[in-house]
């Protein structure tokens, strides 16, 4: 899949200014606002991908948990973060670490009406998946790899829809 | 192998854990990775260029660890292309050209299974990198063993043409499916400082022990006795230097570029 820019949703609240003080609290609030690159429809910390946030007077730092170990948006995902908490005027800081691994046990369900409205089933075991057009469940896998590494291709027999699943993991 | 910066045992052979581990993700997402366009049907094709994708993502990880714990200035991608092919240390399986797609699925069903024998004895390593790194492979590999297990028994299953290409590429890589837990230098250390739950040996048996149950169910030979243990990771063949002249190609076109 194409990966398009990630971006803040826009005109909703404005970014953080030198103004804006640097709790985590705040810190967290913006990053709600950084949406994934390649579902716009959920925000990093609604996917779980957020780990810890760090405030020091001297710096920001932010560790990230990676969905899949080859994810080819960490880089963008990476940069709008940085982007995103450049407001707050210190140096930002983005780690991705493996300390614990991200399961899909993470998405919230925010999280999880953000995949649907993106036309993606949340995770579920392929038994337990739902059309996320007319939640169906009459549905059947076509193919455990999708065009993302962390989806899979499955049919709705009832609204006769292809649609992606996130893979459980 | 170079390792002049390399300490004491513990590093030396923690050092060519991680590098043999990454290596072996490496070549075998590489290889792969030329199915891309021409898979057998559309689905396989997304299916083995994702199965790649994961694999070359393992390795950039695995290569991350190896650089803290050689710390000899080298960054991932430095280790990762820029060595002759001399300098590299996967298993001898992988030196074995993708062949045709029976070929294919027969080396990640061998490389699969093995790999995840190797990890399984590393979810509970000492060093904690590793382990946390290990705990999230683990989660993916789920997948590409699901999906090498079912292609081999639909080739072993199908009889005529897919189940004789099957057993000659079996019969071909047989002799080195062993190379992936075939003892590293410096087994005694991994074992002794926790980094390894045990020995290699002991790994390989019961690989072995599930591989052939599920070969024999199939109709099919167990995998034989390795060839030249000794020699598993090194002297690569030229199916290997083929594959390292394409993907160091662009490396080598602009030395020193930022990409």
């Amino acid at each position: 899949m194409v990966t398009g820019a990630a971006s803040l949703a826009p005109g909703l609240v404005p970014g953080p200014t030198a103004a804006t003080p640097a709790t985590e609290t705040m810190v967290r609030a913006t990053l709600g606002r950084v949406h994934d690159p390649e579902i716009p429809t959920v925000s990093i910390v609604d996917l779980g991908l957020v780990h810890a946030v760090a405030v020091t007077p001297d710096r920001i730092r932010v560790e990230l948990l990676p969905t899949f170990v080859a994810c080819p948006a960490l880089e963008v995902i990476r940069s709008t973060v940085t982007d995103a908490l450049a407001g707050f005027g210190r140096p930002v800081e983005v780690a991705f670490t493996f300390l614990v691994p991200w399961t899909t046990e993470r998405l919230t369900p925010a999280g999880r009406d953000g995949l649907r409205a993106a036309g993606i089933a949340p995770p579920a075991e392929p038994a337990d998946v739902r059309c996320p057009y007319c939640a169906s469940a009459r549905v059947a896998m076509d193919s455990a790899f999708g065009p993302t590494l962390c989806r899979s291709l499955f049919y709705c027999r009832e609204c006769r829809q292809p649609f992606e699943a996130f893979k459980p993991i | 192998m170079d390792f002049s910066g390399a300490g004491d045992g513990r590093e030396r052979a923690l050092g060519l854990l991680l590098l043999s581990m990454a290596d072996d993700e490496f070549v075998i997402g590489f290889s792969d990775s030329e199915w891309t366009g021409i898979g057998p049907i559309l689905e396989e094709d997304v299916a083995i260029s994702s199965l790649a994708q994961d694999e070359l993502g393992h390795a950039q990880a695995l290569y991350g660890l190896f650089v803290d714990v050689v710390a000899d200035g080298r960054d991932a991608d430095a280790v990762a292309y820029d060595r002759p092919p001399e300098g590299y240390f996967h298993a001898r399986l992988l030196d074995h050209s993708r062949g045709d797609w029976a070929q294919t699925i027969a080396r990640r069903w061998i490389y699969e299974t093995a790999d995840a024998a190797r990890l399984a004895a590393l979810a509970a390593s000492s060093h904690a990198p590793l382990r946390e790194l290990v705990a999230k492979l683990r989660r993916e590999e789920r997948y590409h063993l699901m999906h090498v297990d079912t292609w081999l028994d639909r080739l072993a299953e199908s009889g005529g043409e897919p189940r004789r290409r099957l057993v000659a590429a079996l019969a071909e890589l047989g002799p080195d499916a062993g190379t992936v837990l075939a003892p590293l230098p410096g087994e005694t250390a991994l074992v002794r400082h926790g980094i390894l739950a045990e020995s290699w040996a002991a790994i390989e048996s019961r690989w072995r022990a599930e591989t052939s149950t599920k070969l024999i169910r199939l109709g099919l030979d167990a995998l034989p006795a390795t060839r030249d243990p000794g020699a598993a990771r090194t002297r690569h063949s030229d199916a290997f230097r083929l594959l390292h002249a394409d993907f160091t190609m662009v490396r080598r076109s602009e030395v020193g570029a930022t990409w």
